[in-house]
């Protein structure tokens, strides 16, 4: 697919502008949505669309090998590496709005603005013709240009890089490590420290005896009453104000309310 | 289709790539951003070397992706250390040298 991409015959043209400009508009909306959105998974989902456009660009231009690495080194394992520090860190951990610098923020929009405003000049003075014709090597024999290329004019690079990804392995372990101050909690360790906290039991789970049973509903006491340790912290307990029911309504009847015994309509609730 | 569209689509998205550096707060998404303008200079040097007719800006685009891998790798970690140290990843927490 990839040699017929960068084939550059005159039938094609048209297909490869509505290509580019379908692209373009959508890695610049995408990078546009990553500085806008407010959460980290959100930034990481809009990089994941402008890497992809990306990958698409480089086989639509003759490098079907730096296609390739593009989805499996960064969309698949840079990206991946970025999803799990957010799932450690915490996915909850949304961007302060908070200025910390006064007018930092508009004076890097117009320092940006300025960058661009240079870099299109640049570009669009600059007497470019149409290029080479594309040959092979922007085809089916890239690969084996790449690796000669990589191991003949850039062995000496291509070593130095290696030993960059070694040092950077051991140094991302060693960063990581955490050195044991205190002994390991034994099970007996861990039993008397529960008998300490005064709860017995583990946390209850969520939507037990409730109407739904949802990650996000909080479960029901014995008493009637909801439990909000039973909803993860990451989720925001749906309705928290609502009136527990325990009773699960019939197919199209209206809940009943376990408070009043009288049938109404709870807002915001949807019987799925 | 000139070369001289995907070195503008990458101008763009370099500049957009450092707006959020400059302008976020959170250390990931910065990072993300340092990824995005990475990725902004690789499309210019894949279409350089369309334009020149030779493979040696692809060799240098695959050199950065490598770079910009064990970038990403000690990065985290430090991040990871800084939010251990701190349980923030707002990158005004960590100012301990400031004052």
């Amino acid at each position: 697919m990839t040699h017929v991409l960068a084939a550059g015959t005159n039938t094609d043209v048209v297909a490869r502008e509505t290509l580019y400009w379908i692209l373009a508009i959508l890695s610049a909306s995408a990078a546009l949505a990553m500085i806008l959105v407010r959460r980290a998974v959100h930034c990481a989902m809009m990089l994941a669309v402008v890497m992809l456009c990306l990958a698409t660009m480089y086989a639509m231009e003759g490098a079907p090998f730096l296609a390739f690495v593009q989805i499996i080194v960064y969309t698949g394992a840079v990206l991946m590496l970025f999803l799990f520090v957010i799932m450690l860190i915490g996915i909850s951990s949304a961007d302060s709005i908070v200025e910390t610098i006064k007018g930092q923020r508009w004076a890097s929009l117009l320092v940006s603005a300025g960058l661009f405003v240079i870099l299109t000049f640049g570009i669009g003075h600059a007497a470019i013709g149409p290029g080479p014709k594309p040959n092979a090597a922007n085809g089916t024999d890239n690969l084996t240009e790449l690796a000669r290329l990589i191991f003949t004019t850039y062995v000496f690079p291509f070593e130095v890089t290696g030993a960059l990804l070694i040092t950077a392995a051991v140094g991302a372990m060693v960063l990581a490590h955490r050195e044991r101050i205190s002994p390991k909690p034994t099970q007996r360790d861990l039993a008397a420290r529960r008998l300490a906290s005064g709860q017995l039991a583990p946390d209850p789970a969520p939507g037990v005896y409730a109407l739904h049973d949802a990650a996000d509903r909080p479960a029901l006491l014995p008493d009637g009453s909801t439990s909000e340790i039973s909803v993860s912290a990451t989720l925001s307990p749906r309705d928290p104000n609502e009136v527990p029911t325990t009773v699960r309504p019939e197919i199209g009847t209206e809940p009943v309310t376990a408070a009043s015994g009288e049938r109404e309509a709870i807002p915001g609730r949807t019987d799925s | 289709m000139s070369p001289i569209h995907y070195v503008a689509l990458s101008a763009f998205l370099f500049v957009v790539g450092g707006v959020g550096v400059l302008v976020r707060r959170n250390a990931i998404v910065m990072f993300m951003c340092i990824e995005l303008m990475l990725n902004a200079c690789n499309l210019a040097f894949v279409a350089f070397a369309r334009l020149h007719g030779n493979l040696d800006g692809q060799v240098i685009a695959f050199f950065v992706m490598v770079v910009a891998a064990a970038e990403v790798v000690v990065g985290l970690a430090i991040l990871m250390a800084i939010y251990r140290a701190r349980r923030s990843a707002s990158v005004d927490d960590a100012n301990l040298l400031k004052y």
